[in-house]
């Protein structure tokens, strides 16, 4: 990012600060299979009675970001606009044989992984126009992932809320522990995104970063 | 016959801080190209590696590249100066960072503070040995 970039940048959070504009975007950011679109979902149905995208075992199912404007959340008298953006899930390698292990042809499996490496660059493009992240991280996997310290330092830097969640919690091997002590410096929520536990507890934690 | 080895370049803080963004993801890119594996005594900002993750992926193609595999320790602030704050932005210490072709590198253990990689020399990393995930 030049100067000018962060001047205009910087200008920009306080504009918003002092203005308190109507809808702050907030991306669901993470890496692949984390379960963003799932609780993308959720939040969406949850409040606007819609849904955001398909979901699937396979990685990288979502390959653009998806944005739900105008989503209205409410918790204990705090009222949030939000437009939320679903974004494709980061990686730093993509390999088409990873996607022919899940039975897709080597031509399938070329594009989709073409299509993914697109879908990477589209979401670290949006980290330039976000007001908040919520990272969704897998609680099965280890969480010292190069994508999540990417985010995390990202967020960080540009001095903007953020939350994780720390998703599948309905999964025996779950371990939100270890994300809490990855990451001790950040609000680590756990939730099953599928299973929508604790999924009050995230709607807290959005009012509390992005309400304030 | 001659014996294969992974070639390690160590770029000193020096170097790297007389280089513009471009340049550093250029040096890092070209030499996991060719195989290397490149050891930044001072790594990248978040910024940057956004932008080196972003680079990797326009660069990846089927056949000859399939990523990279970056590991570094979490950032740690640095007390803001009263430029960051106007600027509204935390400034972040980079720390030592490790790229590698994903083809090659695998990571074996990772906490805070301890990374534990393996190098293979062959051009991929043998079967059973990969994680599977494009992550």
């Amino acid at each position: 990012m030049g100067v000018i970039d962060k001047i205009k940048s910087g200008f920009s959070g306080w504009m918003k600060k002092i203005f308190k504009k109507e809808a702050a975007r907030i991306g669901i950011y993470g890496p692949p299979n984390a379960g963003k679109t799932t609780l993308a979902n959720r939040l969406v149905r949850d409040w606007c009675g819609d849904a955001m995208g398909a979901v699937s075992e396979v990685p990288h199912e979502t390959r653009r970001a998806h944005m739900k404007k105008g989503v209205n959340v409410q918790h204990n008298g705090t009222s949030l606009s939000l437009d939320i953006i679903d974004t494709p899930g980061l990686a730093t390698k993509i390999d088409f044989h990873d996607f022919m292990a899940f039975g897709l042809s080597e031509e399938e499996s070329k594009r989709r992984a073409k299509e993914a490496t697109e879908g990477v660059i589209e979401s670290i493009k949006w980290l330039d126009e976000l007001d908040g992240v919520i990272l969704v991280m897998d609680a099965t996997e280890d969480p010292y992932t190069q994508v999540n310290i990417v985010v995390v330092g990202n967020m960080e830097a540009r001095d903007l809320p953020i939350f994780i969640a720390a998703n599948k919690i309905d999964l025996p091997e779950s371990a939100p522990t270890k994300i809490a002590s990855a990451f001790p410096q950040h609000q680590v929520v756990p939730i099953s995104a599928l299973e929508g536990k604790n999924i009050e507890k995230l709607y807290e934690a959005m009012a509390s970063k992005f309400g304030g | 016959m001659e014996a294969k080895g992974v070639q390690i370049d160590l770029i000193s803080e020096d170097i790297l801080s007389a280089m513009d963004t471009g340049d550093k993801i250029r040096l890092i890119l070209d030499g996991v190209q060719m195989g290397n594996v490149i050891v930044l005594e001072k790594g990248l900002t978040p910024d940057e590696e956004a932008k080196l993750i972003q680079t990797t992926m326009t660069e990846i193609s089927a056949e000859d590249f399939s990523g990279i595999e970056i590991e570094s320790y979490p950032d740690r602030m640095a007390r803001p100066t009263w430029v960051d704050r106007v600027l509204g932005r935390r400034t972040v210490r980079n720390r030592l960072t490790v790229i590698g072709p994903a083809n090659k590198m695998k990571t074996v253990k990772r906490d805070r503070d301890h990374i534990s990689t393996v190098v293979y020399q062959d051009d991929k990393i043998p079967d059973g040995q990969q994680d599977g995930k494009t992550t």
